[in-house]
């Protein structure tokens, strides 16, 4: 059961990634945008989900179709990387470099943030 | 005129079965805490190594909306690959003391990812001549 649950909550994670970051593509930036607001915010979504995990507040297996299954769909790490690299290809090495790093400080600071409100930390 | 099927579908299936992938990877390849995330890792530099590969590929095709972007880029390997959980394994190790881990995994994920990209590229054909388009040879 559980695995159909995450198999459901991955159809709908990839799909809410996607309109975000075509959302974000319309303001239009040289920096990605779309996928670093997917990161940050599904980053602070698993720090709450995982804290109320840590405290029993739900079942392992709500934490693993919302946590593995949705926020994990919803979040990716292909794109972010492959992101950065296409930048520094066009020659954009600063905005690749604070993409870079700037994703997994506040993505991490995110995910803290999100376990620090529930009890998590 | 050929029916294209819409990409948010493609990427729905793609998400199910990339999401779903990376679960059954997780409960096989359990990583306890206070370790390196060795299951997260080889998920997101291996998927980013075959989004890279794909890409190119589609750039050298001139076929970016081909349905494999949607289904294999966007979908599945997007889902396969994951940031809030590594955001999160980053963090809880910091919190039980395990720093130079957590710097070490961070370090390491943003450095064999951008490597695997590049590699991907490779692989595909970058910086090679281009593909002729059809009917030009």
């Amino acid at each position: 059961m559980t695995f159909l649950g995450v198999l459901v909550a991955g159809a709908l994670g990839a799909p809410a990634r996607y309109l975000v970051e075509r959302a974000a593509r319309r303001v239009g930036s040289a920096i990605p945008w779309g996928t670093f607001v997917v990161n940050v915010s599904g980053s602070f979504a698993l720090g709450v989900v995982t804290g109320v995990a840590l405290t029993h507040g739900i079942s392992p297996a709500t934490r693993a179709v919302i946590g593995t299954g949705f926020l994990g769909a919803y979040t990716t790490f292909s794109t972010y990387v492959y992101e950065v690299v296409r930048q520094a290809e066009q020659r954009r090495a600063s905005n690749a470099t604070i993409y870079l790093l700037a994703s997994v400080v506040i993505g991490t600071g995110a995910a803290a943030a999100g376990l620090a409100l529930t009890g998590g930390l | 005129m050929r029916a294209r099927p819409s990409p948010l579908a493609l990427i729905g299936l793609g998400g199910a079965l990339g999401a779903a992938a990376r679960y059954e990877f997780t409960l096989a390849l359990p990583v306890h805490s206070g370790h390196f995330p060795f299951t997260t890792f080889a998920i997101n530099i291996s998927g980013a190594f075959l989004l890279g590969a794909l890409l190119e590929w589609l750039v050298r095709h001139r076929d970016e909306t081909h349905w494999a972007r949607w289904l294999v880029g966007v979908g599945l390997l997007g889902a396969f690959t994951t940031f809030s959980t590594m955001a999160v394994e980053l963090t809880l190790l910091a919190r039980d003391g395990h720093a130079l881990t957590a710097i070490v995994y961070a370090t390491a994920s943003l450095a064999a990812g951008v490597a695997a990209v590049i590699l991907g590229l490779v692989v595909a054909g970058w910086r090679r001549p281009p593909v002729p388009a059809e009917g030009e040879s």
